[in-house]
């Protein structure tokens, strides 16, 4: 590997003062302070700022209508226009969640049932909210288009048992999502 | 060696090869001796080269009808009118390549022989089955039981498309059909290997399976008015590369990469056939065969396979407990077994007879025998459990360690004595017993009335019986699954078991609780921390076992005396290889 060696480049008289630039630094600063002062701040329009510069007063104020489309959120189960609860149990979210914050188990659904062709539904899925760490993994992974990050984010408890969502809870949170790929509507 | 090595320089490799049956392949680039008759796909084998493969299985026959296993071969070219055959440097004759390929499963080597298992022409043929097998293929593989230790995954990676070039609609098939009593079978998902059809043909010999219609529409099924009921037909499952047959028993319990492997050894009958136990935390999913070829060669027993739910029993004995008038009460383990060493104490020589079982490891066996000395009684015994052989793989003997208590108690008949300790017990000359692992109402066959005779009756069991509810102490033992041991199958030969999960809380291994009770009644006995220590007193004592260790072992066994029984399936096999 070639070795390239690099000089220091050498300061003039007055960079060595070092004083004038940061006086130059403060007066940026301080043009800023005067800037949001007056509610001028760049974003603080769109961002519905509280008035001073783009700084929220939350949880009076909130962000939610500009969350974007990607905010990883918590993530939950969802049904599809069908009614078909979409996770088919096969565990790969459970195997890529880097903290090891989904327990599956997975179950065989009724030979009576409208999807029995699909034959796997989950018996129990938890997530463990204390764990997650909201990187999206489980959505990507993914096959059946089941698991997705919602926009919410604000979840508390006063138990570790409380921020464990459970089955029911998962699919209340994730409600019903249209337009997804329904691959087992073909006759088969 | 030596005598021939002056020779050697002149002879060609041919020459060296054939003299110990052995000719020259070249595979790869690599000239390598395999014996002579050894099938193309297992010298790539040996040459540690891997050639994808569906319907060839090292036990069965070689139908050649997946054509995975494309390999390009070439032999020496035929020396032309008036031509002499030449050698090169290396003393091989130049290889001639075929231009097209063919199967490395149904072929044999030959000398001089070429193998080529890479290279645009293979390559091209592997990706080519590749897509045709997938061309109706369902993509099941999110519900897929198979999924993570399936073939057509596996080779997809590396042979497969990125995207199916098919527009028509898939071909429909049958799908989750009950085709015996533990197997599902999907019909989409099968690639009509045939092994499962061989495998019921030709090491069962109950052949149930078959293909009917044609082409894209060819089915695996089960014979009109049969069903794949043998005891055998699990290992159907194992075998299919793909996930066509399911064990209904670990359909959808968990997924295979979740699953840890312990390489043990089925404890249902003497002939204890390898097994890998997978677990995930503490909880075992299911055993399948392991192969050994002295013992199981691939396959095991449904029914042995099956056995392992009672360990997570929810009546599975978890604490000590000891007889307080008609109920009993939980322990702690000093307790207990003080209560037994004071009560085995209060009672004459003679009148104390400990019962073992068949079941328990080499290790248990001998500190049984330790105890016997400690309590100078020879009324020690094992209790019998014969019933018919299958002719395959289940012995008659459905003790897994007879010939270990046989080495380590130094007797032939380790179950001599039980019918005279039941008549002791019943003519109330014998007043204390011992027993670990047996429910005396059950096969010892000893009746309710007469255990109500014992002053003191100490017990260990894994589940609740009628033995335990007679018992004055119950210490709560370990399953096969939770313990480490070793024992001797029919055939004489060592074999090891492994811990592949803990015991339930509150449980203490066997050999431990049989430790702490000599060690109650004698204050001599030498410390025994591992299980390995108790292995080295064997050693010391049986001759058989000189210089081995628990890791010495192995994992196939060793064997250790000759006992002149065999295994019907083995002495088959190796008649069939012979022939
Ligand atoms: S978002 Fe990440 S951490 Fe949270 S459940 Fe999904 S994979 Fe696990
Ligand atoms: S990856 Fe999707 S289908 Fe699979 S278990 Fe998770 S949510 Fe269910
Ligand atoms: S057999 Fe293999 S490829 Fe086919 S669905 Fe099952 S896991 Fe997937
Ligand atoms: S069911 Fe499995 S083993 Fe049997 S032919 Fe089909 S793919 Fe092969
Ligand atoms: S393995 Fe050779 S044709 Fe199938």
């Amino acid at each position: 590997m070639a070795v390239i060696k690099l000089k220091r480049p050498k300061l003039s008289w007055y960079e060595h003062l070092y004083l004038p630039a940061i006086i130059k630094g403060l007066l940026i600063t301080f043009k800023h302070a005067v800037i949001s002062v007056f509610g001028k701040a760049t974003g603080s329009k769109e961002l519905a700022s509280s008035g001073l510069g783009v700084t929220m007063q939350y949880p009076e104020q909130k962000w939610d209508e500009h969350l974007p489309e990607y905010y990883r959120g918590i993530p939950a189960l969802v049904t599809d226009e069908q009614g078909r609860e979409r996770c088919v149990s096969c565990q790969l979210c459970e195997f890529i969640c880097p903290p090891k914050a989904i327990t599956i188990a997975p179950g065989e659904l009724k030979s009576d049932d409208e999807w029995a062709k699909v034959e796997k539904a989950p018996k129990a899925f938890d997530i463990d909210m204390i764990r997650c760490i909201y990187c999206g993994m489980c959505e990507e992974v993914c096959p059946e288009q089941a698991i997705f990050l919602r926009q919410d984010y604000a979840m508390t408890g006063t138990t570790r048992a409380e921020m464990v969502n459970d089955k029911d809870r998962l699919y209340q949170l994730g409600g019903v999502r249209e337009g997804l790929i329904n691959k087992w509507n073909e006759v088969k | 060696m030596a005598d021939s090595a002056p020779a050697t320089a002149d002879k060609l490799p041919k020459v060296l090869a054939a003299e110990k049956g052995m000719v020259n392949v070249q595979i790869d680039g690599t000239w390598i001796q395999v014996p002579r008759g050894t099938r193309m796909i297992e010298a790539c084998k040996q040459a540690e080269q891997e050639v994808p493969h569906y319907c060839y299985h090292t036990k069965l026959s070689s139908p050649g009808n997946c054509r995975m296993c494309l390999v390009q071969m070439g032999m020496p070219s035929r020396p032309a009118p008036g031509h002499h055959i030449s050698f090169g440097d290396d003393g091989f004759q130049k290889i001639g390549w075929m231009p097209r390929p063919v199967i490395s499963c149904a072929n044999t080597v030959a000398e001089n022989m070429g193998i080529r298992t890479s290279g645009a022409l293979v390559e091209e043929c592997r990706n080519g089955v590749m897509e045709f097998l997938l061309i109706n293929h369902p993509l099941d593989c999110p519900i897929c039981d198979q999924a993570g230790e399936c073939s057509l995954q596996e080779f997809s990676v590396d042979h497969g498309r990125g995207s199916s070039r098919f527009e028509e609609v898939k071909v429909k098939k049958p799908k989750n059909v009950e085709i015996g009593p533990r197997i599902r079978l999907d019909d989409e998902r099968c690639i009509m290997c045939s092994r499962c059809i061989r495998f019921m043909d030709e090491v069962v010999d109950d052949p149930v399976l078959g293909f009917i219609d044609r082409g894209t529409h060819t089915k695996l099924t089960v014979h009109p008015g049969r069903q794949l009921d043998s005891n055998y037909s699990l290992n159907t499952v194992d075998i299919c590369p793909v996930g066509a047959l399911t064990s209904n028993d670990f359909r959808f319990q968990m997924r295979v990469w979740f699953l840890k492997e312990t390489k043990s050894i089925d404890v249902n009958c003497g002939t204890g056939c390898n097994t890998v136990i997978w677990t995930r935390g503490n909880e075992v999913f299911r055993i399948t065969p392991r192969e050994n070829n002295d013992v199981n060669s691939c396959w095991i027993p449904d029914s042995h396979r099956l056995n392992f739910h009672y360990l997570h029993a929810e009546t599975r004995l978890d604490a000590p407990m000891i007889r307080k008038g008609q109920n009993h009460e939980n322990a702690d383990w000093f307790d207990a077994i003080a209560k037994a060493a004071e009560g085995l104490k209060g009672h004459q020589r003679g009148e104390v007879a400990i019962i073992g079982s068949g079941r328990q490891t080499n290790e248990e066996l001998y500190l049984l025998k330790r105890l016997a000395e400690t309590l100078e009684t020879d009324l020690l015994t094992l209790v019998p459990r014969f019933e018919e052989s299958d002719g395959r793989l289940v012995s008659a003997d459905r003790n897994p360690n007879t010939n270990g208590a046989k080495l380590l108690w130094a007797t032939d008949d380790p179950y001599a004595k039980l019918d005279a300790i039941r008549e002791g017990v019943s003519g109330r000359k014998i007043k204390a017993i011992v027993v670990f692992y047996e429910d005396l109402l059950g096969a010892a066959a000893f009746k309710a009335t007469d255990l109500e005779k014992l002053e003191l009756l100490v017990s260990n069991h894994l589940l609740p019986n009628g033995t335990a509810k007679a018992s004055h102490v119950v210490m709560p033992g370990a399953g096969f699954a939770e313990k480490r041991g070793s024992m001797v199958n029919i055939t004489g030969r060592l074999q090891r078991l492994n811990q592949a999960i803990l015991p339930p809380e509150g449980v203490m291994d066997d050999w431990e609780i049989i430790r702490d009770l000599v060690a109650a009644l004698d204050h001599n006995e030498p410390a025994r921390h591992l299980i390995e220590d108790v292995f080295t007193e064997i050693v010391d004592d049986v001759e058989e076992l000189e210089e081995l260790t628990l890791s010495k072992i192995g994992d196939l066994g060793i064997q250790v005396t000759e006992t002149g029984e065999t295994i019907p399936l083995i002495e088959t096999e190796r008649g069939e290889i012979v022939g």
